[in-house]
């Protein structure tokens, strides 16, 4: 079953055409990810599901993106803050807010209304728990984020992310900023997701594609190249380019 | 060469830094000596004297106390301990009407001692006189002086600076002036200039933010005369018909001319502050399902907030500074206000508005640099906050 479908999907930053043509279908509960040069378009594209791009002006989408079967940019469809809640997404920087650890993973909870204290408490502690930090912070829960070092901040940033049961996690280069043991915890982390949400996760690194991927999506110059189960992509690809790249012939 | 020459510029910086300095130091010490000297003033007027019959035994009388005399407020010695006495206050002014050219001398060479036997004859009476005046010997009681205290200064609640034969320079009406002012100012300016700030960091296009900015930054280039005549011109007749006052001029009046003049540091430096928010933040607050007026109230704004601050405590350091506008517009009646729709007047006014008059060292001159003291250390205060609120925010973002 598909979770998230795109159909014939162009983008233009003003005149520039940053994607083009692309037709994908995510399985759920699977991790899907997207390699490619730098400025190759994966970002967009990845920004797309959960309507990110919107803020940047004199951007235009055409073609479809169906989420559980609902077109998510259709007018007068589903509210953007709504998707919001169903997409969530973690950021190549660690971005925690300026309050305390609580309040991070406190905040979906709180800006969707949720008012009960102990629902609040307990399902912080489970997004804690399941993003593999709760050990680490239970005793300082009031202290800054900032107090955190950079791969406690970006598991915290999974946490809030998953605070609010979203059935899809986007992740743009959620390693890219991190030393090689806060790496292989995130890594761990996804594969430790895979079986509560649908994850589309951006990366630069390969070995980390391979590791964590179900299925993978070759970009290149805006175009979607070549997308299939990850070991295919990275035993056997069918294109020329996608074996150029995988091998570190360019990129 | 360029060794020598470096070594000159150095030299030169340093220099310029000292001089500055001290510069600064001195004017603030000219200031203080000034001003600390209203403390050594009589309360009396210099060189006179007043005199009182032998009977009387009233020895020690405060410059609310003299002024009451003199002005017929208090008529009977009783109030102040004295014997069961009609107060007859005499000026020597009074001595014209009393006796013939003839009498005096040309030169008033006898009025010493025709004064002090009107005195011994009037058991009631106090006359305010030149000590030279009086004869050598007179059978007379006088009032004995003493200088001005703190107390009378800073509690005093009457600020008349030219009464004779004792001026009064109670500040208290003053202070609570220029409070009232700012007060009032901030309290219209901050909601405007917060609204203003988060309508152009977060809701105006770029071509609208485009051309606000320049024009809420050019309303800080306007001189505050300009401010302090449309105020005069437009505000001042409004509020007297809106609120149907016996005259516009008023705190209120004062209050929102500054309030106007405060917005744009409000709103710029809060402005900033929003914007520099980062990118990071808002992104991850929407993209957990928040909407944008979520993001700015419980992301934006918490995270902009020392600069907020910032930008509030400038904005009350304006406005506690502010003469020129002020003294036009808030009738300038040195009494304490019971509502902001009275008259009133500033710190800052007074001193503009009374040191042409003041004799250069008198103590009515004295008391103007004493208020200046005390404008810089409501100023130095705010100040101090601002630093405060700045280090406390470059410690949370390291």
């Amino acid at each position: 079953m598909n979770k998230i479908e795109a159909i014939d999907v162009n983008f233009y930053y003003g005149d520039f055409h940053a994607l083009k043509g692309i037709s994908m279908e995510i399985p759920q509960n699977k991790v899907v990810a997207f390699i490619g040069p730098s400025g190759c378009g994966k970002s967009t594209f990845l920004r797309l599901f959960n309507r990110m791009n919107d803020l940047i002006p004199g951007s235009r989408l055409q073609g479809r993106i169906l989420i559980d079967g609902q077109d998510i940019y259709a007018p007068g469809g589903m509210e953007v803050d709504e998707l919001r809640k169903n997409v969530g997404m973690v950021f190549q920087r660690p971005n925690p807010f300026p309050k305390s650890i609580f309040d991070n993973v406190a905040y979906g909870l709180r800006v969707n209304g949720i008012k009960d204290k102990e629902f609040i408490r307990q399902r912080v502690e489970e997004s804690l728990r399941g993003a593999a930090l709760w050990d680490e912070v239970k005793d300082k829960l009031n202290s800054s984020a900032y107090a955190l070092s950079g791969g406690q901040q970006q598991r915290l940033c999974i946490a809030r992310a998953m605070a609010i049961s979203p059935s899809v996690l986007l992740m743009d280069e959620p390693a890219s900023a991190l030393d090689p043991i806060s790496t292989a915890k995130v890594e761990e982390l996804i594969c430790e997701l895979r079986n509560q949400v649908t994850i589309v996760i951006v990366t630069h690194n390969m070995q980390q594609a391979s590791r964590v991927s179900d299925k993978t999506a070759f970009f290149y110059m805006g175009e979607m190249i070549e997308y299939d189960d990850t070991k295919v992509i990275f035993t056997n690809p069918h294109k020329e380019a996608t074996q150029n790249y995988i091998t570190g012939r360019f990129g | 060469m360029r060794r020598i020459f470096e070594k000159a510029v150095k030299w030169l910086l340093t220099a310029s830094g000292f001089v500055t300095s001290i510069v600064i130091l001195l004017i603030i010490g000219f200031l203080f000596t000034e001003g600390a000297g209203l403390f050594k003033e009589k309360v009396i007027e210099e060189g006179y004297v007043l005199a009182l019959n032998r009977e009387n035994n009233v020895k020690e009388l405060t410059a609310a106390q003299i002024k009451a005399i003199f002005d017929e407020d208090v008529t009977n010695w009783k109030e102040f301990g004295g014997p069961d006495m009609r107060i007859e206050p005499f000026r020597l002014e009074d001595a014209d009407k009393l006796f013939t050219e003839e009498e005096l001398g040309g030169q008033y060479e006898n009025a010493g001692s025709l004064i002090a036997s009107l005195i011994e004859a009037h058991p009631g009476m106090v006359a305010f006189v030149p000590e030279s005046m009086i004869p050598k010997g007179a059978n007379l009681n006088f009032i004995e002086d003493r200088s001005i205290s703190p107390k009378e200064v800073f509690a005093g609640s009457e600020w008349f600076p030219t009464a004779t034969p004792a001026p009064l320079f109670g500040m208290w009406p003053l202070l609570a002036g220029t409070l009232w002012v700012s007060l009032f100012a901030i309290l219209f300016a901050l909601p405007f200039g917060i609204s203003i700030a988060v309508y152009m960091s977060e809701v105006a296009s770029e071509r609208v933010r485009g051309f606000l900015k320049p024009v809420i930054e050019l309303l800080n280039g306007i001189p505050s005369v300009v401010y302090g005549f449309f105020g005069l011109i437009v505000i001042v007749p409004l509020l007297q018909q809106v609120f149907g006052l016996p005259v516009g001029e008023s705190g209120l009046a004062g209050s929102i001319v500054l309030a106007i003049m405060a917005l744009p540091t409000i709103v710029t430096v809060a402005e900033d502050a929003m914007r520099s928010c980062p990118r990071s933040l808002r992104e991850a607050s929407l993209a957990l399902g928040a909407t944008q007026w979520q993001t700015v109230y419980r992301v934006v704004i918490p995270s902009s907030m020392s600069g907020i601050a910032s930008g509030v405590v400038l904005g009350i350091g304006r406005a506690v500074g502010e003469t020129m506008a002020v003294l036009m517009v808030t009738g300038n009646a040195a009494a304490v206000p019971s509502s902001i729709l009275e008259p009133l007047r500033t710190i800052p006014a007074t001193i503009a508005a009374e040191l042409g008059e003041a004799p250069a060292g008198g103590a009515h001159y004295q008391s103007l640099f004493l208020l200046g003291v005390i404008l810089f250390f409501i100023t130095f205060f705010i100040n101090l906050c601002v630093e405060y609120i700045s280090s406390r925010n470059k410690a949370k973002n390291s």
